[in-house]
């Protein structure tokens, strides 16, 4: 709800484009670009530059480039939101654009809620009123969506974990409140000691919780692989491989794999949520067949399929069906078995159009080769992932940021030997902080600590 | 055949601490104004502890004396024991209280009622407020007397339908054994004003005579006495102080409480009411912390001419002969004499979530109400709005725009917007937590935030208005000055450093810089600044405050110009909530009941998300509903 702050996104899609923009709209939009902007070569400054105006130059995050980039300035109230806005143009695909827009939050700007920059373009008259029911849907469904996702994507274990913090900041804020609200029943003598000790506990858990996040750890995020094949074509062994443990059934039987397997790995910093079908064929059985229908239900829905060929036997019906799926996704084609003599040729499949990749799920041939392809095609942005699960994950780790932020003034404040009534300020910003995470509002929950903790009163 | 008078433009009704500071307002904004009160010795009457202010309690009562109002001049007085609290603390918490001696303060206040132009006292029971399409027009007294005014302010306190209990005994009367008003509610309620029913507790009153203070610790008063308010001389009011008494439970207290449980009226059912939790009885406290080995007693003079002692920590509602037992378990009371028994009262009151921020009710033009009767509970909470409610009945009627305090200017904007906003079910009590910028909201500077608002209504006189815009500048022009003033790494000025254990410079820096380490301070570093104006200590004060804590006091002024805005934007009362299609259900449900004015009061509703205020301002902004208020 803060109007006059400066907000970040980005604008385009985080799929298969050649440019990514960061859009960045406030006051401050222009003074964060000067932050890590740096041109070519003589030093200029964004800041003096006119509106309407494109730079070419270079995004850094402190000393470490991130990418080349065409900066456009539009001074308000000639931009879309009507505030001052700042267009970074970089090369498209998901992790540079995540880059520079991780780098332009650090400098000063907030990520956007769902449908921000609309909200304002439209609350300041950029947009027609005839718009508005149109805007409405779009704030409402974004958030909607936005809040789904949000606890969806947080982990178990996380979401339990900033519970957990959230009451051990309580806890000490409704110690300090209690005892500035009744000093002569509750004493501060030797708290603030005790209180470094246990702020330190707390930066610990976040710093680790931060580092995280960029191994993808934290969040549900990734990008949902689905590993297809005919019957016994090693699906499962090659599931189990990567996961490293028994977790798919592998049995000489066809249809072994009647439901659907969902593991989560990851690759390279990359990761897959990865999804092991039942093998594809016309059966009888029913319920074999019910796994067969979801199989290719999920290839529908993917970011990217595996698609497993058994190379000992010849290319049949069913793999056409597959072909046929594959055709308009990502997909790497994984010639399986290449340890027992190949009756199927990397010639022959050529015409799909894909990446091809020898790999013998038994013996371990072919992996390596696999990550650096999956790296590769997402680091070129051509694995396409959900972008408002990328946000939400973006704001998470904001929050998280600033709830760190939060501590360590607490700690400073400590270290300055302020009084405990400063403490629970920042105390109590962190606290909320991590309430936007899980999505618990603040409300009386000091009053109510206090109260339930400490003994009160006349 | 009744009785019509009309020549009176504003009724109070109740003469507690929010009735004095709504009639004296109205009469001072020259309103004719009438204040009716059920007993006229009842006037500013103490009925609980002998003391005003304490943590945050405090802060309001420098705030009512900043806006023009009576009650910190009234203790100023009236005190017999006076202390800083939180002195350990920063300047954000701490808190003037002070012992009153009770008669004298109630006695003062009636001599000013008295003597107060355009105000007269009635000693008359109210029985019904009369409307007439939905705008107040008058009130009808047990006699049958109908009272024709523009505004009626109620201030009824816990006297409707209030029944005191002591074990398992009841008496139908309001506090202190006087007579309860037991009509008025049935008049309300056929207005349509939804009602609760709320309770509090007050310890005994002992004779000093039967305490043994050997037993205690002593409680002394503060060596140099501040006053509360700003316009009473520091020098004249320093003079020796009664000492206040502490002394602890232990458990053959709890045993006693224990076994008698079931004879609280609380415990066996007999109490309805909802009580406070920052207030609770002796039995609560000893159910709901049963691992406190003991809690703390204060025996509080109630005054200089009486040997009546109050009790403090020990309000209870158990039978007289358990509570006789009980207290003799306490240290230094072993032998003591209860002259009033602890008791329990219940009483009626509104869900305040029925009123703006004016105090003035929603759907009843010109009908304001204040303290108690909103749902609050103390002395301080009950001046802050009676004195809001008279301003504001009086702007009314004068056809001046309403006065609103918002949680950005004083504890008395937090104190209102949270019972008008939040969901209240238990009396409400002021803390400092509650105030989300109280860096800002000191104590020490209520005159500076408000005193120009009580001059712009007018209760406030140009002479003091005019001293507090000279104070602020003097402040402002000094700690620009510090801020600038350069301080170099020169001889003198290590050994400055050395003295005070602080760290030797390496480059130059401000005298700012220097002000805001941890060992020094202003004051400290006048011996290197050779510029030093010669300023009064409450001008000195402010510049310390503001040159220490910069850094977060700017902190908090960001936040509050964020708050402001969302604050300005103005919803219509008569918004059709159920036409916003994009609302969530919850959303439309609160906003429907709470009819927020502001955007950002909607945004407090709890159940109101931050998707459903930007649904709400593009919906707004789209049928150009929204208005927004430039003042202030």
């Amino acid at each position: 709800m803060n109007q006059i702050d400066t907000i970040a996104a980005i604008a385009t899609g985080l799929g298969n484009s050649s440019i990514g923009i960061v859009r960045i709209s406030g006051s401050e939009a222009v003074k964060i670009a000067d932050k890590v902007y740096r041109s070519k070569k003589v030093k200029k400054r964004l800041g003096s530059q006119k509106t309407h105006t494109i730079h070419y130059g270079y995004v850094y995050d402190r000393d470490i480039l991130v990418d080349e980039v065409m900066v456009v300035i539009m001074r308000g109230p000639n931009s879309y939101t009507t505030e001052d806005t700042v267009e970074i143009n970089c090369h498209g695909g998901a992790f540079v654009t995540n880059k520079i827009l991780e780098t332009v939050i650090k400098h000063g700007a907030r990520p956007a809620e769902p449908g921000e920059f609309t909200k304002r373009a439209f609350l300041n008259g950029r947009i027609d009123l005839s718009k508005a029911e149109a805007v409405l849907d779009l704030i409402e469904s974004k958030n909607d969506y936005a809040l789904r996702s949000s606890l969806l994507q947080l982990s178990g274990a996380l979401y339990e974990e900033i519970k957990k913090m959230r009451n051990e900041i309580l806890y000490e804020i409704a110690f300090i409140e209690s005892a500035l609200d009744d000093p002569e029943h509750i004493s501060t003598e030797g708290y603030s000691e005790k209180l470094e000790v246990k702020v330190e506990k707390l930066l610990n858990k976040l710093e680790k919780m931060l580092k995280d996040s960029k191994n993808g750890k934290i969040l549900k995020e990734g990008i949902d692989t689905v590993i297809l094949g005919k019957p016994n074509a090693g699906k499962s062994t090659f599931l189990n491989l990567l996961l490293g443990e028994e977790r798919a059934i592998v049995t000489d039987l066809e249809g072994t794999t009647r439901d659907i397997l969902k593991e989560s790995i990851c690759l390279k910093g990359i990761q897959l949520n990865v999804m092991d079908t039942a093998g594809i064929r016309n059966t009888e059985d029913i319920v074999e067949k019910i796994g067969v229908d979801r199989a290719k239900e999920c290839a529908l829905k993917a970011d990217l399929i595996l698609y497993v060929v058994d190379t000992s036997v010849p290319l049949d019906i069913n793999d056409k069906e597959i072909m046929n799926i594959i055709k308009e996704k990502n997909t790497i084609i994984l010639l399986n078995k290449s340890d027992l003599n190949s009756v199927v040729t990397r010639e022959s499949l050529l015409h799909l159009n894909k990446k091809i990749i020898w790999i013998s799920a038994k013996e371990n041939i072919g992996m390596e080769q696999l990550e650096e392809e999956i790296e590769e095609m997402f680091l070129e942005g051509k694995i396409n992932f959900n972008d408002e699960l990328f946000l939400t994950n973006m704001r998470h780790i904001h929050h998280i940021k600033e709830a760190y932020e939060s501590l360590v003034l607490v700690k400073e404040s400590i270290r300055d030997k302020m009084t405990e009534d400063f403490y629970s300020i920042d105390l109590m910003n962190g606290y909320t902080s991590l309430g936007m995470i899980i999505g618990e509002e603040t409300g009386e929950d000091v009053v109510n600590e206090i109260f339930s903790k400490f003994c009160m009163g006349k | 055949m009744n009785q019509i008078i009309d020549k009176y433009d504003i009724a109070v009704v109740g003469s507690g601490h929010a009735g004095c500071e709504a009639a004296l307002a109205s009469a001072r904004l020259g309103m004719e104004t009438i204040i009716f009160t059920v007993s006229v010795d009842s006037i500013a009457m103490m009925p609980c502890n002998p003391n005003i202010g304490g943590t945050s309690k405090g802060h309001l009562v420098r705030e009512i004396d900043a806006l023009g109002g009576e009650m910190g001049k009234n203790i100023d007085k009236t005190f017999i024991q006076s202390k800083m609290l939180n002195v350990s603390k920063g300047p954000a918490v701490h808190s003037l209280r002070a012992q009153a001696d009770k008669m004298e303060y109630s006695k003062r206040m009636r001599e000013v009622l008295e003597n107060q132009e355009h105000l007269v006292i009635k000693q008359a029971e109210i029985t019904e407020v009369l409307t007439e399409n939905d705008k107040v027009i008058g009130v009808k007294t047990f006699h049958g007397t109908i009272y024709n005014t523009k505004a009626v302010i109620l201030c009824t306190g816990t006297y409707l339908k209030a029944r005191c209990l002591c074990g398992e005994s009841i008496t139908y009367t309001g506090p202190n054994g006087l007579q309860a008003a037991n009509y008025l509610t049935d008049s309300l309620k056929k207005l349509g004003i939804e009602m609760f029913r709320f309770k509090t507790g007050t310890p005994a009153r002992m004779d000093k005579r039967s305490i043994d203070f050997t037993k205690m610790e002593e409680q002394f008063g503060d060596k140099k006495i501040i006053p509360f308010s700003f316009s009473t001389d520091p020098e004249k009011i320093q003079k020796d102080q009664i000492s206040c008494w502490l002394t602890y439970t232990n458990d053959k207290t709890h045993e006693i409480i224990k076994e008698n449980l079931e004879r609280s009226p609380i415990y066996s059912g007999i109490i309805e009411g909802t009580g406070p939790r920052y207030c609770p009885s002796i039995e609560d406290k000893v159910v709901r912390f049963p691992d406190k080995e003991r809690h703390q007693v204060f025996l509080e003079p109630e005054g200089l001419n009486t040997n009546e002692m109050y009790v403090g920590g020990m309000s209870s509602s158990l039978p007289e002969d358990v509570q006789l037992a009980m207290y003799q378990t306490v240290p230094g009371l072993e032998n003591c004499h209860i002259v009033k028994n602890a008791y329990a009262i219940e009483y009626d009151c509104i869900n305040p979530r029925q009123l703006n921020a004016t105090l003035e009710f929603k759907d009843i033009q010109n009908l304001f109400s204040a303290g108690q009767f909103n749902g609050s509970s103390g002395y301080e909470e009950a001046g802050a709005q009676g004195l809001i409610a008279g301003i504001n009945a009086s702007l009314k009627i004068l056809g001046r725009e309403l006065m609103i305090i918002d949680r950005s200017e004083g504890y008395i904007g937090v104190l209102i917007d949270d019972l008008v906003t939040k969901d209240n079910m238990e009396p409400y009590r002021m803390m400092t937590s509650r105030a989300e910028y109280r860096l800002l909201l000191r104590q020490d500077n209520a005159d500076l935030r408000l005193m120009k608002k009580g001059y712009e209504i007018g209760l406030v006189s140009k002479e003091k208005y005019e001293k507090v815009c000279l104070k602020e500048k003097l402040i402002e022009e000094e700690v620009k000055r510090i801020e600038k003033v350069q301080v170099g790494a020169s001889k003198k000025i290590q050994e400055f450093l050395q003295q005070y254990g602080s760290s030797p410079l390496k480059t130059g820096t401000t005298l700012a810089e220097l002000v805001r380490r941890p060992e020094l301070s202003y004051e400290k570093t006048k011996e290197i600044d050779c510029e030093r104006p010669k300023l009064s200590e409450d001008v000195i004060e402010q510049i310390s405050i503001q040159i220490k804590y910069k850094g977060y006091i700017e902190r908090q002024i960001k936040q509050v110009e964020q708050f402001k805005k969302n604050e300005k934007k103005r919803i219509p009362l008569d918004l059709d909530y159920k036409k916003i299609k994009s609302l969530r259900k919850e959303a439309v449900q609160k906003l429907c009941v709470f009819r927020p004015s502001s955007i950002g009061q909607a945004s407090r509703i709890s159940g109101v998300s931050p998707a459903d205020i930007s649904v709400l301002l593009v919906y707004l902004e789209q049928n150009k509903l929204l208005t927004l208020k430039f003042s202030n």
